[in-house]
């Protein structure tokens, strides 16, 4: 950072290499292949971790980039899950088409919310989601004859991806496809935060009150990202549906909104690869853990989560990245 | 009324009892540079609220040029030309200076919305963001975090972030506050230089500052315009003398 100072470079050159891919982001996506080799057996909690780590990367979109807490986005994942399952009852089991479907719904209630969502910030924002959160786990629990309610949704049955790739008692299928619906899920991610919308969604992070002063529409780029939000959550609840063939109301409730910002905060927001690291680490921490003692499996998450926030803001990843700036401030 | 670029009619603010704005009537003609000064508490920034749309005047009304922008968003008036800096700095601690105005750029140009096009693409915008910054003297600082910039720095940035909105008319509240004497002219020599076609408003406490760089002066007191006229009008008036010599043998 230190030794960019000056206009020793091009202002374009210098939002070039702002966007390159670096060594370490190649060095990641090429480590979530190991478990292929490494842990077969474990292919199945891979898939999940990978589900997981989507579901964080969408409220990573709107905590990270534009500043909105929300405490009650599993309303997207679990109506992504729910419309997954329910369209391979009701309409066919083809997954491809199940998953545009638990996009599209989810991201229709994320554009339907967002017109409240946009207008508020703090604690009345958190409270408007988690609500919104509440609400939604009521309606899946009392449409029975839809959702299953308590007893969750029974007879989802996903055919095979392509009519080709069956979804095998291992978790191959599903790792390798929910890995690759999250990578694409990440470069769209990556490009957009990128983009001058991105730039723009900084700023209202930053100074909210100054954008106006700009020019700019903070509701209307709101909107939109809570919007792309929503529907990255439901592709992650849709996943989750088809590679468990089922859907509980965990899917939906409040456990898991504050679960995943959990994770989110521990990665560290506004990287984008907190939600997956932070998602890999809660999730390992939890099968391991739960194997020692399924009650208190809490209580060491607890403990990592007080400890980061008090010494480490930005989580994790922040942490890293201001050990590596100074030590490359040492060395140049 | 029509040669002034930005007008208010009979514009009145209360917060309670407390009259901030009382029957303002101003018209700022195209090119003018303005000082506006008074005691505090005189309702300066508060004027500068009611024009952008930060504040709902109680009565009134504000035109830009012809058109009534009254009731228009904050953010539209900036559109249309009608843009503040801030007197605390109000910026993007973690986004660095070329980031900052880029922002601005992107948002008048309109690229702001685009979210499937990665930033480098708009060369132009960044191209135009470090001109304005050079421009300010800040050409050598743009990589730089704006937190890590110093502060009479960062009062340019406030003005570098307006500047790229292309302003017709340019309100600035204090932008030397804070600013040490001896940068306070640097400040205000980068403003002196600005467009011709800029007009300015600016709220500046220093006397020296405001005669050598206005060339029409607003004295407000208590939510009122007292007067308003050229420097050497404003310097000769008894009842300028009166607010600032008066209220020095009562401090």
């Amino acid at each position: 950072m230190a030794a960019t100072t000056g206009a020793a470079i091009a202002p374009h050159e210098f939002l070039q290499a702002q966007s390159r891919w670096r060594v370490t982001e190649i060095a990641f996506w090429l480590a979530v292949l190991l478990p292929f080799f490494l842990f077969p057996n474990y292919l199945s909690l891979a898939s999940q971790i990978a589900i997981t780590a989507l579901f964080a990367l969408s409220l990573d979109l709107i905590l990270g980039y534009a500043g909105i807490v929300s405490l009650g986005h599993a309303a997207f994942f679990g109506l992504g899950a729910y419309t997954a399952g329910i369209f391979s009852k009701f309409v066919w089991g083809e997954p491809l088409t199940g998953l545009l479907a638990a996009a599209v719904v989810a991201g229709a209630l994320g554009l339907a919310t967002s017109f409240i969502v946009a207008r508020f910030r703090h604690l009345t924002l958190i409270m408007i989601t988690l609500g919104l959160g509440f609400l939604l786990h009521e309606v899946a629990n009392s449409a029975h004859f839809l959702t299953g309610g308590a007893d969750g949704l029974q007879g989802v049955s996903i055919w095979p991806i392509f009519g080709y790739f069956r979804f095998d008692l291992f978790g191959y299928t599903a790792y390798s496809y929910s890995l690759i619906v999250l990578f694409v899920c990440f470069l769209i991610a990556r490009r957009l935060i990128n983009s001058p919308f991105g730039l723009s969604l900084r700023g209202i992070r930053e100074n909210p009150n100054r954008m106006p002063a700009l020019g700019a529409n903070s509701r209307a780029h709101i909107r939109k990202i809570y919007t792309i939000s929503a529907t990255i959550a439901g592709i992650a609840g849709g996943l989750l549906a088809q590679t468990t063939e089922t859907v509980s109301l965990g899917s939906i409730d409040f456990q898991r909104s504050a679960d995943v910002l959990v994770m989110l905060v521990l990665g560290g927001a506004g990287y984008l690869y907190g939600g997956l690291v932070g998602a890999i680490i809660f999730m390992v921490a939890r099968d391991q853990f739960s194997g020692i003692n399924p009650q208190l499996w809490y209580f060491p998450i607890g403990v990592l989560l007080v400890a980061v926030v008090m010494f480490l803001p930005g989580g994790i990843l922040g942490g890293l990245s201001r050990f590596t700036a100074t030590l490359r401030s040492k060395w140049t | 009324m029509s040669t002034a670029v930005l007008s208010t009619r009979g514009l009145n603010k209360s917060f309670g009892s407390l009259v901030v704005a009382n029957d303002i009537e101003i018209g700022l003609p195209r090119g003018v540079r303005y000082a506006l000064i008074g005691p505090n508490g005189a309702g300066k920034t508060t004027l500068i609220n009611l024009m952008t749309g930060m504040l709902k005047p109680d009565s009134g009304k504000i035109f830009l040029g012809d058109e009534d922008i009254t009731h228009l968003e904050p953010q539209n008036r900036v559109k249309r030309g009608l843009v503040r800096t801030f007197q605390i700095n109000t910026l993007f601690p973690h986004l660095n200076a070329l980031e900052s105005v880029t922002l601005s750029v992107c948002e008048r140009r309109g690229y702001a919305p685009t979210w499937w096009r990665g930033l480098p693409q708009y060369r132009d915008a960044a191209e135009e963001a470090y001109e304005i910054l050079n421009s300010l003297t800040l050409g050598n600082d743009c990589y730089r975090a704006t937190r890590e910039l110093a502060y009479g720095k960062q009062r340019l940035l406030e003005i570098a972030l307006a500047l790229a909105t292309k302003p017709h008319v340019l309100l600035l509240d204090e932008p030397a506050a804070g600013v040490p004497k001896e940068e306070s002219q640097g400040l205000f020599s980068a403003i002196a230089g600005l467009s011709q076609d800029i007009t300015i408003l600016f709220i500046e406490h220093d006397m020296d500052v405001v005669f050598r760089f206005a060339s029409r002066i607003i004295v407000m007191v208590g939510g009122r315009i007292l007067v308003e006229g050229t420097p050497d009008q404003i310097a000769a008036d008894p009842r300028v003398r009166e607010v600032y010599l008066g209220g020095a043998h009562h401090g």
